[in-house]
């Protein structure tokens, strides 16, 4: 199947949204890795939920990047309220695509992870596991976003380079068919 | 002196011996074939299926397929590169690979022939199965997590190192590479840093220690160039870093 082509009507700027699941914001340092181009970018799009302009909430949007991957109950609801609200959703880096350096906390049980953390680390004052219920609860297992909604465009690495974010957006943004170069395709 | 028999693979005629596998012939002939479990130095596994062909509307693995003359070999187009795809995709899902946090990462030959394929995401949902590491030898580690199942270790520490290590054990999901020695354990076996056995891995899991992250990214054996160019991380290269 082939993934979606935007369509925008003439004389818009398609609107663009952004969020960080279970990863380390790196994927988003990576997008402003574009530098000066940045300015291009602003010219390109509307800005709508993302941390650059600190919107908390999302509206329709054409584009939504996702970076990280699923860890928490808090995670999948905001995944899914961009899934309702982006036509074109998108998995950036590697935490989004396989679950990343967090899944590797799915070779244990997540009481032992945190009894580890909370309870028996080193240097732990005061241990307890933290239950206030503003907290979102943890998942059994951190999970790659495909496992939870339709996704429709993946770009892998740790964190997918500047050169590859910005290739993507101008073509997907151009209505072409997406193509990386040799260089721009890794998984770490 | 007879004539030259040879076959076609993606049209371009590729001369073959009598025993010759079109994956032999191939790569005498400098065509790249994407492979996993096949190594030159040993016996055809045929497990890893990376290397499937299409000859005559049907499907092989071209390191197991004996070549015939005249026969049209399909290596290369985009059904077959779907398939890869889908094998590699298997392939990852199954274990846990998980590359910004792995040694082998730029030198894998696992991301290297995915790379190849262009796969871009796992499709699959994850097993996220439990595996372990052994650390227990003084200088080898093996990471469960990261085999593929290729046999590889095997066939190198019985076919070169006359030891034998290595074999796999269990079946299906619970399949898994067991080492010998009464303990079980891979630091009691007769498994030596300069075994063949200890550089023929394909990927990440068994890997020398004190030796992670030596080379740079940017100039790793797969960073700048695809793996039908640079050739596979385990065969024996003089310039290899």
């Amino acid at each position: 199947m082939k993934p979606p082509v935007l369509t925008i009507e003439s004389g818009k700027k398609p609107r663009l949204a952004t969020a960080a699941l279970c990863g380390c914001f790196g994927c988003h340092m990576s997008l402003l890795d574009i530098d000066e181009r940045i300015l291009k970018l602003v010219d390109m799009v509307e800005f709508d939920r993302t941390p650059l302009t600190d919107i908390k909430t999302v509206g329709e949007c054409e584009i939504g990047l996702i970076e990280g991957g699923v860890a928490n109950t808090e995670n999948v609801e905001v995944l899914r309220d961009f899934r309702r609200h982006c036509k074109i959703l998108v998995a950036v880096g590697a935490c989004a695509v396989n679950g990343g350096v967090p899944a590797m906390r799915n070779q244990f049980d997540v009481q032992d992870c945190l009894e580890e953390v909370y309870l028996n680390g080193i240097g732990v004052v005061d241990p307890q596991i933290p239950d206030d219920p503003e907290i979102p609860l943890l998942l059994d297992k951190v999970h790659p976003i495909h496992e939870v909604v339709h996704i429709d465009y993946f770009l892998p690495g740790c964190p997918p380079s500047a050169d590859t974010l910005w290739t993507f957006l101008n073509e997907l943004i151009e209505g072409k068919e997406i193509s990386f170069p040799y260089s721009l395709i890794h998984y770490d | 002196m007879s004539a030259t028999v040879t076959f076609l693979l993606d049209g371009k005629a590729i001369p073959f011996q009598d025993g010759d596998t079109v994956m032999d012939a191939a790569l005498r002939a400098g065509e790249y074939i994407p492979h996993l479990c096949h190594n030159p130095e040993f016996t055809p596994h045929g497990s890893c299926r990376v290397c499937i062909v299409e000859v005559n509307g049907r499907h092989y693995s071209a390191c197991t397929l004996p070549a015939a003359e005249n026969m049209n070999v399909d290596n290369s187009s985009e059904a077959i590169m779907a398939k890869r795809r889908s094998l590699l995709q298997m392939l990852f899902v199954e274990g846990n690979h998980i590359c910004p946090a792995c040694e082998k990462s730029g030198a894998c030959q696992l991301q290297a022939v995915a790379y190849y394929t262009r796969m871009l995401s796992p499709h699959f949902p994850h097993f996220f199965p439990r595996r372990s590491i052994d650390a227990t030898h003084p200088d080898i580690i093996f990471y469960h997590n990261r085999c593929i199942l290729c046999g590889l270790c095997e066939r190198a520490s019985r076919d070169v190192d006359g030891k034998n290590v290595f074999t796999i054990s269990g079946r299906g999901m619970n399949s898994r590479v067991i080492f010998n020695s009464d303990s079980g354990k891979l630091g009691d076996s007769e498994l030596s840093i300069s075994d063949r056995a200890a550089s023929i891995c394909p990927v990440g899991a068994i890997l020398p220690k004190s030796k992670g992250y030596q080379v740079p990214i940017g100039q790793r054996l797969y960073d700048t160039r695809p793996i039908s160019l640079v050739g596979d991380s385990n065969i024996r290269r003089n310039d290899k870093t």
